[in-house]
């Protein structure tokens, strides 16, 4: 096994975006118990330093493909195609106009302490990033539509955001 | 289908000695040691057959000290030379100390961490600590009959990087090797799950003597996955204590008192909030030196309202681990209780109210912390018995971040990622011909570097002159399985690399822990050289058993040429651990790790690729109604 394969070959999974999260879960595991520090507590300072560097590269491999968002934007890279999110931000004017009305709204039910508003928002949040997500493993594994794929996936930095600063609104109401 | 067994990487599959290992829980209160015995954890008791060492230093003038009992029961007499919940100041400044008047020390601002004055010198806590552990190493050397090979010592699982490596650095100065920091819902978790075979998500509450933390853990087929972690770690049943101490003095309309009075007047404090667990109603009373007398009694009903605001403070940290679980609390199946603290009915109502569920107390909660750290080290010192054999995926309780323009934090390690974890950032010079860069790492979820905890600050010098932008300084932060941090920065352009290792500047030296270790050893019978020469040969064996076991599992990874020359290594390491040359046993372990390192990579990879071969069968074996889609090739 490479150290340096990519996330997909390291779990032994096929590279796509749509993914077994139960298969990859257990292979993690099943990585995890034979690479961890724990294993190696009273072994030779080379062995423990390994696997201090493969249980780290595990976990971040793990992080990244359980993730969507993250998971896209893995399979864009790979691809060397560039998701230019820094140099190329200027998002079309209605979906940043979207995007304001969102935050007031979020903004406005925080300021009044209405729970249920905030949970309707989120809910329709995630209704919403769900058709993305879909939407995206068709670009990615279907018609290998990256640039389709990668203005997808700008917006769905913004969403995946805005809704932990939902989640962040809900949490300052219950305290 | 049956299952290939496979030894581990690192875990010999020759028979080999029991080696002896531990679990020190160093609490706030109390501390214990505890050992796996014929496949049983138990605690080690004293001499008296008093199983828990209160945690408590008492300094003399000629540098001598008491621990334990003897310490507890002089700390009237002599509170200023007398150091009771000496965690609470570890890795922590003076300012981060509350209810610092009603203590009777005389403390010193040290940058990083404060310092005591006793009558024996100025004493960090960190070398206080060190007493209770090196008294604990005694304890089992003397019950186990020989060296130790290493402990795993608990730290609440809401400690940071500061608090963290101030516990290491106390091992190190008491001369105990440390296998792993545990956190301590995590241990409990591990005692509770071993010995209950539990599936499922459970909390686990731990309120101890001075600190708060609250775990989140799902537990499957062995396998104990921290899903998320969080408390206060200056919040704790001392505080309960405070509480009761304060109303004392209110409702007996005391006038400013003697720190002798006051010590005493915490301790019936604590007597009467344990009085409490069993009694409707606890006495109160203490003639003071001052003259006066304090007769009172303190009911259930007023113990429970002088406390709310505390029990209460302790239901955040609760909510938020669950939410950062992404769980609510119909998910949790169990509630485990920890640490003396939770024995308080008003503590247990508040959290079988939040879960809608009976708490668990079915293990003791003053020892299921050491019993749990005991079996991990029994693991981690490869003692573990074939099929008994379980992993622990634990987290970061803190967000670690880096300051950046206008004294933000932006973070590069969120809470609760799993550990070991490491992030690179990539850095940028803002000037023409600028050759310094200067990095702030700090812990904490604030937004503000003011109001996290400040854990290193390093320069990066060197940067050869470029114009601004044009420099790429690469500074990767790597939490380890303890969760400590060490921070790497590399400067990669027109060829030019360097690269630096900063340990966080909070704690001390090497330096001022080799001056303790001296000054300590001054006046500890048992002989500096003596001992390390026996740490060195204690690791040389360990070393020697390593490489054997890996020449017996996967000898047929080497050429002839690099077996002749490991084998010389072995020889001669072994005539050095039959010498009394520290030195050269040092030497030779050297040599032999060198000559070490390929076989070493060789065997990782050779078992990942069992990994992948294993998982073939295990999968088809235990749910073949999953679809492989990677399966086919």
């Amino acid at each position: 096994m490479d150290f340096n394969a990519d996330h997909f070959t390291l779990f032994d999974l096929p590279i796509a975006f749509r993914l077994d999260s139960a298969q990859l879960d257990r292979r993690y595991l099943e990585m995890q118990s034979r690479v961890h520090p724990d294993r190696f507590a009273s072994a030779g300072e080379a062995e423990r330093r390994l696997s201090l560097q493969w249980a780290t590269r595990v976990n971040e491999a793990y992080q990244t493909l359980k993730r969507p968002l993250l998971r896209a934007m893995y399979l864009l890279q790979l691809a060397a195609h560039d998701v230019a999110i820094d140099n190329n931000a200027v998002m079309p004017a209605e979906f940043l106009v979207e995007q304001m009305e969102w935050r007031e709204a979020v903004g406005e039910a925080r300021a009044a302490g209405e729970h249920h508003e905030l949970e309707r928002l989120h809910h329709r949040l995630q209704r919403d990033l769900r058709d993305r997500y879909e939407a995206v493993a068709v670009l990615l594994d279907d018609r290998r539509d990256l640039e389709g794929a990668a203005d997808h996936v700008r917006r769905l930095m913004f969403l995946e955001k805005l809704l932990t600063e939902i989640d962040d609104a809900m949490a300052a109401c219950e305290e | 289908m049956a299952l290939l067994q496979i030894a581990e990487p690192g875990e010999s599959s020759a028979p080999h000695q029991h080696r002896l290992a531990v679990g020190i829980d160093l609490g706030t209160t109390n501390s214990l040691v505890a050992t796996v015995r014929s496949g049983l954890a138990v605690v080690l008791s004293d001499e008296l057959g008093r199983p828990l060492l209160p945690s408590v230093v008492r300094y003399m003038p000629d540098g001598q000290t008491e621990v334990g009992y003897d310490a507890q029961t002089r700390q009237a007499l002599d509170p200023r030379n007398t150091i009771v919940s000496v965690k609470r100041f570890m890795g922590r400044g003076l300012a981060d100390i509350s209810n610092r008047e009603g203590m009777p020390y005389r403390f010193d601002d040290a940058p990083g961490m404060l310092r005591l004055h006793t009558v024996a010198g100025l004493k960090s806590p960190v070398e206080v600590s060190a007493e209770i552990l090196r008294n604990l190493r005694l304890r089992a050397e003397a019950s186990l009959g020989g060296a130790l090979l290493g402990a795993v010592i608990t730290v609440p699982a809401y400690f940071d990087d500061a608090q963290r490596q101030a516990t290491k650095d106390a091992a190190r100065l008491a001369g105990l090797p440390v296998l792993r920091l545990l956190n301590e819902p995590t241990a409990a978790a591990i005692a509770y799950g071993l010995d209950n075979a539990a599936e499922g998500v459970y909390a686990v509450y731990d309120l101890g003597g001075g600190t708060f933390d609250i775990s989140i853990l799902r537990l499957s087929r062995g396998i104990f996955e921290v899903l998320a972690t969080g408390g206060d770690s200056a919040l704790g049943g001392d505080d309960f204590d405070h509480r009761i101490f304060c109303w004392i003095l209110e409702t007996a309309g005391l006038k400013p008192l003697s720190v002798e009075d006051a010590r005493v007047l915490l301790t019936r404090a604590r007597e009467a909030k344990e009085y409490l667990t069993f009694h409707g109603v606890a006495p109160i009373s203490a003639r003071l030196d001052s003259g006066e007398i304090v007769d009172l009694t303190l009911s259930t009903e007023i113990f429970s309202e002088i406390t709310q605001t505390l029990v209460a403070k302790t239901m955040q940290p609760v909510k938020k681990a669950l939410r950062d679980a992404g769980l609510s609390v119909a998910d949790v199946k169990g509630v485990v209780m920890v640490g003396g603290a939770t024995r308080m009915p008003q503590v247990q109502r508040a959290v079988g109210d939040f879960f809608r569920q009976d708490p668990l107390n079915n293990l003791d909660p003053d020892k299921v912390v050491a019993i749990g750290a005991a079996k991990q080290a029994n693991l981690l010192a490869g003692n573990g018995a074939a099929g008994d054999d379980w992993l622990l995926l634990d987290v970061i309780p803190l967000s670690l971040g880096i300051e950046t323009m206008g004294g933000l934090v932006e973070k590069i390690i969120p809470r609760n990622a799993t550990i070991p974890t490491a992030r690179a950032q990539e850095f940028t010079t803002f000037r023409d011909g600028q050759t310094a860069l200067a990095v702030h790492v700090v812990q904490g979820e604030r937004e503000l570097v003011g109001d996290c905890r400040s854990l290193a600050r390093f320069e990066l010098r060197g940067i050869p002159p470029m114009v601004a932008g044009a420099a790429r300084v690469r500074v990767t932060f790597q939490v380890d399985a303890d969760g400590l941090l060490a921070v790497t920065a590399r400067e990669k352009t027109s060829g030019v690399e360097a690269s630096i290792v900063v340990k966080p500047s909070y704690g001390l030296s090497d330096d001022e822990i080799a001056e303790m270790l001296k000054d300590s050893l001054q006046h500890v019978r048992d002989d500096a050289l003596q001992r390390a020469l026996r740490e060195a040969q204690i690791d040389a064996e360990r070393l020697l058993e390593a490489v054997r076991a890996a020449l017996v599992g996967d000898g047929e990874l080497l050429s002839a040429d690099e077996r002749a020359r490991i084998d010389a290594d072995i020889g001669k390491l072994q005539a050095a651990t039959r010498g009394d040359n520290r030195r050269q046993i040092v030497l030779a372990m050297d040599d032999l790790e060198a000559d070490t390192k390929d076989f070493a990579a060789r065997r990782m990879d050779k078992s990942i690729r069992r990994a992948f071969a294993g998982r073939r069968i295990s999968e088809l074996d235990s749910d073949t109604t999953i679809a492989h889609t990677g399966e086919a090739t």
